[in-house]
């Protein structure tokens, strides 16, 4: 299913951060996204479940959550390495990437949610 | 011991209330913090899940050693490099940062901070149409409009409403809430949009749109479609009709507006509309700083060199052109040889195309926590918790200076990031004057 992704704080991967980027708080409150009741129907899967989000930039794994929030179409994702490894680098000169507004593609997949280190190792040095 | 008026170290809030009981050089109760702020005073006060010791890692394999060590191999990564990015300077206080402008300048380097991630695109749009601001003080005592556009306070600055914006009673607001009303602007309904006495739905990446036809109407424009990115026609009058009648409105901004498309375009439209309504009323706008001392950072930056981020010595002067000198544009492009990151965590939050560069070059690592950069690093420097373990200055998100204050000691051997980057600057110091004598020394027995 093609929907828009964008990225930001929210409050648990702030108190995860914090707790440690190692820490099992940081990776439950990060390597998530946030997507519609209706978008979860049409996408056939359950709150916590597996989703792989592509995007022009790379993919990666992560759980879905039911967001309480309106926003039919749009994927969230807490800021992170998680969200970074399917985001754009482009700057259009004001220095700052546009992590907001990405077009993906997402879709149900059995793969596991890598861990920070995995993550950063094998799509990040070895990819 | 109990102490009171702790400054917390988290968001630029900083929110200078909280009550800390300390016993035996541990933190053992926290009063008025929020759950993110708690959560790093009581991780500073947690040694045993602290790394303490200097690291550096040579093939593969990482080594204890002791401070001197590993500043001596920073000074060495610094000094070799030909064109270094000095990174992060958000999470710390100004006096580090005054040694970090000092240390870049030495070795030729670029010195950027977070800032060019998150409200870099704000301080360019201020270049252009400059910045209508007031303090949060003012706001508490006089704001009566409350606007959050693309900013979700609830989760990022967790006590910025009730401390300064929505709930606390004022001089001129002496009834609080009920003497002010609160809109959010945002593409989705947050927890700050559900408290919101009024929530207004844009549509993704339109903001700028929604921007000029606010400031069409305002300026006497008669809007003939019936939605503008997403918000209907009564909306927009009804929005517009709030902000001219208030007596005094602020518009707190957030990534919303700085990250999506139009970025800086973006905001020098809203700091227009906010430079018109004050033909009508007094209106305000402020940025919602989120690094605790990322304003200090700017502050800093700017009195030393002229230009608040992405400044580069590599000329022999400072140069400032954000997306030429700024840090995920020299990386994504490998401009850099190495680098030093400080009180930031870049793996974490950079695009992966800028870590992947980030990954091949020697850097270290400078940061009271051990974090997704210091775990890649060449030198990892564990420094102590300013406003926990050591004192200093930092820049609230309104441009207030506050002193933060040391309430516990570090653990043992543990130096502030001013010390540590001084240490550094002193030793490279050492290292090219060395060199520069060698280099003359050979041209003389040539």
């Amino acid at each position: 299913m093609k929907v828009i992704l964008i990225t930001g704080r929210t409050f648990m991967q702030g108190v995860g951060m914090e707790a440690g980027k190692d820490s099992d708080v940081y990776k439950e409150n990060a390597a998530v996204c946030y997507i519609t009741v209706d978008d979860m129907d049409k996408l056939g899967i359950k709150e916590g479940d597996n989703v792989k989000i592509k995007t022009k930039y790379g993919e990666v794994v992560v759980k879905a959550l039911k967001s309480k929030d309106e926003h039919d179409g749009i994927v969230f994702i807490p800021l992170g390495p998680w969200a970074n490894a399917v985001m754009g680098y482009e700057t259009d000169s004001a220095a700052v990437p546009t992590f907001k507004g990405i077009e993906a593609e997402i879709e149900k997949t059995d793969e596991n949610v890598l861990s920070l280190e995995e993550l950063i190792r094998k799509t990040y040095i070895e990819g | 011991m109990h102490y009171t008026d702790v400054v917390c170290t988290f968001c630029g809030t900083l929110c200078d209330d909280i009550e800390v009981t300390v016993e035996d050089n541990r933190i053992i109760d926290i009063r008025h913090a929020c759950r993110v702020g708690a959560s790093k005073f009581f991780k500073a006060s947690d040694i045993k899940h602290r790394r303490t010791k200097p690291i550096i890692r040579e093939n593969g394999r990482e080594i204890e050693v002791s401070l001197e060590e590993a500043v001596e191999k920073a000074s060495e990564i610094l000094a070799d490099a030909y064109r270094p990015l000095l990174y992060g300077w958000s999470s710390t206080t100004c006096e580090a940062i005054k040694y970090g402008v000092f240390l870049t300048d030495l070795v030729g380097g670029i010195m950027d901070n977070t800032a060019t991630v998150c409200h870099g695109p704000s301080v360019l749009a201020f270049q252009e149409v400059g910045y209508p601001s007031c303090t949060l003080g003012e706001v508490k005592n006089r704001a009566d409009l409350i606007i959050y556009w693309g900013s979700n306070p609830l989760h990022a600055h967790p006590r910025h409403l009730s401390r300064y914006s929505f709930y606390p009673r004022g001089f001129f607001r002496e009834r609080g809430m009920q003497d002010r009303e609160l809109i959010v602007i945002d593409v989705r309904r947050t927890d700050t949009a559900k408290i919101a006495n009024k929530f207004i739905k844009v549509e993704q990446g339109k903001d700028y749109e929604l921007v000029s036809a606010l400031r069409y109407v305002l300026n006497g424009g008669v809007l003939k479609k019936d939605y503008v990115a997403g918000v209907s026609r009564e909306e927009i009058y009804e929005l517009v009709d709030k902000m001219k009648s208030c007596s005094f409105g602020v518009l707190f901004f957030g990534m919303g507006l700085t990250q999506s498309s139009g970025k800086h375009r973006t905001i020098d439209n809203a700091i227009s509309l906010v430079r018109d309504l004050n033909r009508f009323t007094k209106f305000n706008i402020m940025m919602m700083r989120g690094h605790y001392n990322v304003t200090g950072s700017n502050e800093v930056l700017a009195w030393e060199t002229g230009y608040p981020y992405a400044v580069d010595f590599s000329r022999g002067y400072p140069r400032y052109n954000p997306g030429e000198t700024s840090a995920v544009d020299v990386l994504v492009r490998g401009e850099v040889d190495a680098a030093l990151i400080i009180a930031s965590d870049p793996v974490s939050h950079f695009p992966k195309e800028a870590v992947k560069h980030l990954l091949r070059i020697p850097y270290i690592s400078i940061d009271a926590f051990y974090n997704a950069t210091s775990m890649f690093a060449k030198v990892y420097i564990p420094t102590a918790v300013a406003g926990i373990e050591c004192e200093g200055t930092a820049y609230r998100m309104d441009g207030v200076p506050i002193r933060v204050r040391k309430i516990i000691e570090p653990p043992e051997g543990v130096l502030s990031d001013e010390e540590v980057v001084r240490m550094i600057y002193e030793k490279t110091m050492e290292k090219i004057k060395e060199r520069i004598e060698e280099e003359a020394a050979e041209k003389v027995i040539v």
